[in-house]
């Protein structure tokens, strides 16, 4: 994992001490609450239907023991016992008081965590692929760029103050997980014909009101030039991104304004610009030594099954459930990645108490070299687990109530936090994955279902992603009545692809129903493994959208 | 309030000249990029220097090289501070025009800015009442280090580490 060197502890405490100031000033009247929101946004600082709320980065997804132990402390002190794991790999708590979020941040700062920039108008927490260095398909470990662009995206100076938010991310292997087509620039790591190593750059995707996949802006970028193109098009889009209508202010309104090809036309020009000065120059030497903090764990040398593992399954069924559900393939023999489910049947998405992070923490230093990572479906994954511990790690998990046999399924539901915090939203989301977790909880009939993914936002600003979700779920308001709009087909993997709608909005009572009624028709049409996806991909909407009708009409 | 320095350049004194009204007899004048656009003979022809206000909407690129060699002073308007293109206009000034004279914020900004104004290059500050001689002092001493190379020549971190 990375460390803080003596520059970076040192940046992030004269961060605190700055953030500690200007809650002092808005305390004293000095700053007007306008004035005072861009600067505690840009410190994750929101303030929500009831109370405020503070995010804290977790970059990339990586977290160690100690960090969610601290995680678990603050949880206990200054929430109401639990935390919420997000979308974008960061943890969110939802009832700190203004007066303590100083606190918060020195107490974060003591185990090198921040909420820099995890909201605002800036660019935000890079996110990546959640195994990465544990994949076996990974061409790189994306955590080495992200951390780079993380430290070169810290208070940069000239795009502090963008148009709108600022999302990247980065996917080390050809299978994306890290969803790079719906960000504002997303990044492959890919290898030329040469064998040299490079990145391929997307910019203009995104979510929100008017989803968009990015366009490719550059092909291939070498590793010593990244921070230049990517400085090239932060600049384009900071002098040309629209700055009189929010919803029109992101970059993938100006991609589409523009088009892709003059897009790329101009971030080439910029970037010809920018190599001309060469101050932006990634030396080797600093690439090396990022890379050498993500240097692999001391693997044992393992033979790649294990008869500890097998005998466990064939004696519990349980633990051989969890094992087809919830076991990633470890690129080194002998070892899995584990993910942990954070959606209980019937529980609230992302949701773990202090105690849970305590126990996952204890976990991953006896069992995973002390990594953890949070996924972008609102999951914990322990990266490096032996396959001869994994009976044992099961165990510790169902101790803590973490043992959901469920990623990938039905009942892996991802939501926004919805009306039940957000003073944005239309409806709620929480309660909606409650019921449908709840209606589809039966193990069997879920694995017989296979990978589904549903995503639920409580209003068009799409933090549940429901565009890209195999069904979406989207909140709207109906005459002050909660009604929910729900689409099929979308994915946010390397096949990434937007849902479109399919029947009429239906009220929340309803859509637990509306979800069965398309599962139904899933399975009358399904051939092979197919999966939801494949069939709507290949059927279309009509026999979809044709049962939806005679179901839902009022 | 005569403009605040934050950076090694002591701030010219500047007469504003409205678009409208006529050109004084001496002394260094500030004028609208339209207006320099329109009369630029007459406006170089005096003696004295010349600055230039862009809105935040104008980008430097569009000045003419020959016009941005004589000017002595460009300023730069920031709207409201949520408005970030200011910052991109006078990094380009320094790092890719070259422009070697003063540059200067205007308008409506907050003290928490000023550290990434000092950085993108702008010399000098024309704020609101709370920036401060001691607002300025203190935004600049805000970080020690920095991540990123930028107009104002500060060693980025990355070359600090590596000698
Ligand atoms: S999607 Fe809407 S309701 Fe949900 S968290 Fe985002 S802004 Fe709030």
């Amino acid at each position: 994992m990375y460390r803080y060197d003596e520059f970076d502890a040192r940046m992030v405490r004269e961060r605190v001490a700055e953030f500690s100031g200007q809650v002092a000033r808005r305390l004293a009247g000095e700053l007007s609450e306008d004035e005072f929101k861009p600067l505690r946004l840009m410190n994750g600082l929101y303030l929500q239907l009831h109370a405020y709320m503070l995010r804290v980065a977790i970059p990339y997804g990586t977290l160690s023991s100690r960090q969610m132990r601290r995680l678990a402390d603050i949880a206990r002190r200054y929430d109401r016992g639990y935390g919420h794991f997000t979308t974008r790999q960061n943890i969110q708590f939802n009832w700190p008081k203004l007066v303590d979020v100083p606190a918060i941040l020195d107490a974060l700062a003591e185990v090198e965590m921040h909420a820099i920039q995890t909201s605002g108008n800036c660019i935000r927490n890079v996110t990546a692929d959640h195994f990465a260095g544990a994949a076996a398909d990974e061409v790189e470990d994306p955590r080495i760029l992200s951390e780079i662009i993380r430290q070169w995206s810290t208070f940069h100076p000239e795009f502090s103050f963008l148009p709108r938010k600022f999302k990247i991310a980065v996917t080390g292997s050809p299978q994306d997980r890290a969803a790079i087509r719906v960000h504002d620039i997303g990044i492959a790591c890919i290898r030329n014909a040469a064998g040299e190593a490079g990145y391929q750059v997307f910019a203009g995707g995104g979510q929100g009101r008017t989803p968009m996949l990015a366009h490719c802006v550059g092909d291939f970028v070498s590793r010593d030039d990244i921070l230049a193109f990517l400085e090239a098009v932060m600049r384009v889009y900071n002098e040309e991104g629209r700055r009189d209508n929010m919803y029109k202010a992101r970059i993938k309104i100006l991609v589409h304004q523009l088009g892709a090809d003059e897009m790329r036309r101009r971030v080439e020009a910029e970037f010809a610009e920018i190599k001309v000065q060469g101050a932006l120059h990634l030396p080797h030497a600093e690439y090396q030594r990022i890379l050498s903090y993500f240097a692999p764990p001391p693997f044992a040398d393992l033979p790649a099954v294990s008869a500890t593992e097998d005998a466990a399954r064939a004696r519990d069924g349980a633990f051989a459930a969890f094992v087809a559900q919830n076991i990633f393939p470890h690129k080194v023999p002998g070892y899995a990645s584990v993910s942990i489910s954070l959606k209980p049947i019937g529980g609230i998405p992302g949701d773990a108490d202090a105690a849970q992070m305590d126990a996952v923490a204890e976990i991953a230093a006896r069992y995973s070299f002390d990594e953890i990572r949070v996924t972008h479906e609102q999951n914990l994954v322990l990266p490096h687990v032996r396959r001869d511990d994994l009976y044992a790690v099961w165990q510790a998990l169902s101790a803590a109530g973490l043992a959901t046999a469920n990623i990938g399924l039905v009942t892996d539901i991802i939501a926004c936090p919805g009306l039940d915090y957000c003073d944005l939203a239309n409806a709620r989301s929480i309660s909606i994955a409650q019921d449908i977790s709840t209606r589809f909880a039966d193990d069997a009939s879920q694995r017989d279902l296979g990978e589904l993914k549903i995503k639920i936002s409580g209003c068009i600003n799409a933090c549940g992603h429901h565009h890209v979700g195999h069904i979406g779920i989207l909140g709207v308001d109906k005459k002050g009545v909660e009604h929910y709009q729900i689409s099929l087909g979308g994915s946010a993997a390397e096949d990434a692809s937007l849902g479109e709608i399919v029947g009429p909005a239906v009220t929340a009572d309803s859509v637990a129903d509306a979800i069965e009624t398309i599962v139904d028709v899933y399975r009358a049409h399904r051939t092979g493994g197919e999966r939801l996806l494949d069939t709507y991909r290949r059927v279309g909407a009509q026999p979809f959208k044709e049962r939806l009708h005679a179901a839902h009409q009022h | 309030m005569p403009p605040i320095s934050i950076s090694t350049r002591a701030p010219g004194a500047f007469e504003d000249v409205a678009d409208d009204a006529p050109l004084p007899v001496a002394g260094a004048v500030i004028v609208s990029a339209r207006r320099l656009a329109a009369e630029r003979d007459g406006v170089f022809a005096r003696n004295d220097a010349v600055g230039v206000v862009l809105q935040s909407h104008e980008s430097p690129m569009q000045l003419p090289p020959e016009d941005l060699q004589r000017l002595s002073l460009v300023v730069l308007m920031f709207p409201k501070f949520r408005d970030g293109r200011g910052f991109s206009w006078a990094r380009m000034l320094r790092t890719r025009l070259g422009f070697r004279g003063e540059i200067r914020a205007r308008g409506h900004f907050l003290r928490d800015q000023i550290f990434f104004m000092a950085r993108c290059g702008i010399d000098s500050l024309e704020g609101d009442h709370r920036i401060t001689a001691e607002a300025v002092s203190a935004a600049l001493a805000t970080f020690t280090h920095v991540y990123q190379p930028a107009a104002d020549g500060r060693r980025s971190v990355v070359l600090a580490r590596h000698g």
